[in-house]
């Protein structure tokens, strides 16, 4: 057993290592850390993706769709959701004789049942200046009903719109009544002269939209009446998201009426929340009787039913003609929901208050003011940013639910609310003027809540110790 | 217990003092009056109808004339409905509100706490995956879309069946109430189940649940007696403000159903500025919610014997 023999080799001193004592960790300020948990949430980096492309919707988009909101196009009136769409070019409406039988002569015997009109057919090409159906006759009958449809009829008793009647001897018909380009169902029913037989034949027609040289020059879709001739196609008035029922176009009244809510959504939020943190911050940082006499006080306010006096104080502040209620609304808005806020930061600058910082920053010799600016409010920024992005969803809602009951914003202003309240009328038959303002409304509100989420989870500084 | 009730119910009655004179200083604030909405009528008859309803004295004297009345339960005479008073209006149409409010709680409420407790139990697996996904709609998406797509739903179900198996709009049967209050509780409900499902999560990590395991409990049983009946407590805290957010949720439920309450004729009231009657709904149902709220608060002392009300 050997003793252990030191060397001198070994007591030569080491090289000198720089850096062994850095911190590798990046020093990291409370809104970086913030951040970078941000990040790692990958439904609060979509919601902010979404709320940045709403905001360029609404900021940028009536630079790229440069279409008047209030310009009515009636001519397309309800249109869905299209492609941009081409109108035959037709000459004005030429009056047309029809087909009948010469010497016709009316059977003598009124046959118990007859058989369909056979060969039931378009003459012409059918547009939607006029269509023209003609038949074959049936011998027995002395005279036609002429029916239209705008779904496949169930039977004979949902033939649909009664076009009208012909004698026994005209075997054709001229439909000019408001038509559209889409499928039609026409019958024609077979008639003693009074009475219908049931039995009926059918025809299914698209006309062609169809527009005169003389329209198109009034639409401004040409410059000179021969700039197009006859039978050409012209395009017209392109609405991708369709026309509301005034024929106004839904992508511009979308984009105005996102003006309209997002205000509101974000101006009356900021404004209450700054109200609030004023309110709560005096009420909570002087404390005594001057903070139970300012909270008893927000306390009667938070007890207002909230939308009673949402509605009261709209029309106690007025709408004069031509204005839009924006005004009005916001007002009532910052008058009810400040004391949530002022509550808040007081229990925050209650908590605050007494931390052991801002006692050494006292004895320190910090003034009131340096003390509330520099300690107190930013370290209630984390739960006042949160409470901001909650209040904006609450605060679309109100003016969306607001604008439905019609207590909102006054038209011609569009706001999505109001929207939804004109497109519910029509929801059965053109649900697209619902579908499109509830859906931005819902992804709005969505958007703000996740990002919401996102945020008091990345804010609240006892989840870093978890990472 | 007392001390707390007697101190809540002033309380609740300063607040009521407070609403009603709001009311009546945002009623005066409004320009133009219910007269102006007749024909022209001359001065003679205009100041004859101002002393019939007291608009000729100053304001103070009608503030005051306003409370005394109040206190006496007494809201006037509606000034667009000849000779109907707002009493009889509200004892006519507040409890079709009320029934409405109260099916749409129950709805929200049962619905919160089962799909709620649903969600923490399958924690991550596909249920919670679902119902979330709910939630976060149900959250999102406006009540009177809502409302809109449960009366077109309803109109498809009538045309499937060739008949009108469940009435589209109106009110007078239990069928009628079916969709309206579900559609008015929905966004409730969706809240419920959020904070039933953060509250049920923490509850299951709780000692007493591994002691009740340890024991030997059954599942069932452990669900039921110990995490059920602690998870619901914080529902019960949020069910008071909750109540006031349904009742005025009803206001476009009654539009779009058609269902003659309350809330449908505050609406028509301040449209017309018709003076009593919105002071008179505004103050009933300011006093209804705060006493509604002052009431879930004491009831959440007995369901929770560790809360001292004090």
């Amino acid at each position: 057993m050997s003793l252990f023999q030191p060397e001198t080799s070994m007591f030569e001193p080491l090289e000198t290592q720089d850096g062994a004592e850095v911190i590798t960790r990046p020093s990291l300020s409370y809104w970086q850390d913030a951040w970078v948990r941000l990040k790692k949430n990958t439904r609060a980096i979509i919601s902010l993706n979404i709320i940045i492309l709403l905001a360029i919707f609404t900021l940028l988009g009536p630079f790229f769709w440069d279409v008047d909101p209030a310009l009515q196009d009636l001519n397309q009136v309800s249109q869905p959701p299209s492609m941009p769409k081409t109108a035959l070019v037709v000459g004005s409406y030429q009056s047309w004789d029809g087909v009948t039988i010469e010497n016709y002569e009316p059977p003598e015997d009124y046959a118990d049942s007859v058989p369909a009109p056979t060969n039931f057919r378009t003459e012409g090409k059918p547009t939607t200046q006029v269509v023209r159906l003609v038949w074959d006759p049936v011998p027995e009958a002395d005279g036609y009903n002429v029916y239209r449809n705008v779904r496949e009829p169930q039977g004979f008793a949902d033939l649909g719109l009664p076009l009208g009647a012909t004698y026994g001897d005209e075997l054709s018909y001229e439909d000019r009544l408001s038509l559209e380009s889409r499928d039609y169902y026409y019958s024609v029913v077979p008639t003693d002269g009074i009475d219908e037989y049931e039995i009926f034949a059918r025809l299914v027609i698209t006309p062609q939209l169809a527009i005169t040289q003389e329209d198109a020059l009034e639409r401004g879709l040409i410059n000179r009446i021969d700039d197009v001739a006859i039978g050409e196609l012209v395009e017209i008035e392109f609405h991708p998201l369709g026309t509301d029922y005034l024929g106004r176009d839904m992508l511009a009244r979308l984009m105005e009426g996102a003006r309209v809510s997002l205000f509101i959504g974000i101006v009356a939020p900021l404004l209450y929340v700054i109200v609030g943190i004023i309110y709560g911050g005096f009420a909570g940082y002087i404390g005594g009787r001057f903070d139970v006499v300012l909270m008893r006080f927000a306390d009667f306010v938070v007890a207002l039913p909230f939308l009673l006096f949402m509605i009261l104080f709209k029309i106690a502040f007025g709408i004069g003609p031509g204005e839009s209620g924006i005004m009005p609304m916001l007002i009532a808005l910052v008058l009810l929901m400040w004391p949530a806020t002022a509550r808040l930061v007081r229990g925050q600058v209650l908590q605050i208050r007494e931390e052991g910082y801002i006692e050494a920053a006292r004895l320190l010799g910090g003034k009131n003011h340096y003390l509330i600016m520099r300690h107190i409010i930013p370290n209630t920024m984390g739960v006042i940013l949160v409470t901001l992005t909650f209040a904006v969803p609450a605060a679309i809602f109100t003016e969306a639910f607001l604008s439905f009951i019609g207590m909102g914003v006054a038209p011609p202003t569009p706001s999505w609310g109001s929207m939804c309240n004109e497109g519910v009328k029509t929801m059965l038959s053109h649900p697209h003027e619902l579908f499109f303002p509830a859906l931005l409304i819902s992804i709005t509100v969505l958007a703000f809540n996740l990002l919401g989420d996102g945020l008091t989870e990345a804010l609240d500084s006892k989840m870093r110790s978890r990472d | 217990m007392l001390m707390y009730t007697l101190k809540r119910l002033l309380a609740g009655v300063i607040t009521v003092w407070f609403i009603a004179t709001a009311t009546f200083i945002a009623m005066h604030q409004v320009p133009g009056d219910p007269l102006m909405n007749d024909k022209a009528v001359s001065a003679e008859i205009r100041a004859n109808l101002e002393a019939k309803y007291g608009l000729d004295k100053p304001v103070t004297t009608q503030y005051f004339i306003f409370l005394g009345n109040m206190l006496k339960g007494d809201f006037g005479i509606s000034f667009t409905q000849q000779n109907r008073k707002v009493n009889d209006i509200i004892r006519d149409h507040f409890p079709v509100s009320a029934t409405l409010g109260i099916l749409a709680i129950f709805f929200a409420a049962t619905g919160g706490v089962l799909f709620g407790a649903l969600t923490a139990v399958y924690r991550n697996r596909m249920p919670d995956v679902a119902i979330m996904f709910l939630v976060i709609l149900g959250i999102s998406v406006p009540s009177f879309v809502f409302a809109a797509l449960g009366q077109l739903m309803l109109v498809n179900i009538n045309s499937l069946f060739g008949y009108s198996v469940i009435p589209v709009a109106g009110w007078g049967t239990i069928w009628h109430m079916l969709m309206p209050s579900l559609v008015l509780g929905l966004t409730t409900m969706a809240l419920l189940t959020r904070l039933m499902r953060s509250s049920m999560l923490e509850v299951v990590n709780e000692d007493y649940i591994k002691t009740a395991k340890a024991k030997g409990l059954s599942p069932t049983r452990i669900f039921f007696r110990h995490q059920l009946r602690n998870a619901i407590l914080p529902v019960v805290t949020v069910l008071g403000p909750q109540i006031a957010a349904i009742t005025t949720g009803g206001f476009v439920v009654e539009l779009v159903f058609a269902i003659p309450g309350l809330g449908r004729y505050f609406v028509q009231a301040v449209q017309q500025l018709d003076y009593t009657v919105i002071m008179g709904t505004t103050v009933f149902y300011g006093a209804f919610l705060v006493f509604m709220v002052i009431v879930v608060d004491i009831l959440y002392g007995f369901i929770d014997p560790r809360v001292r009300l004090s």
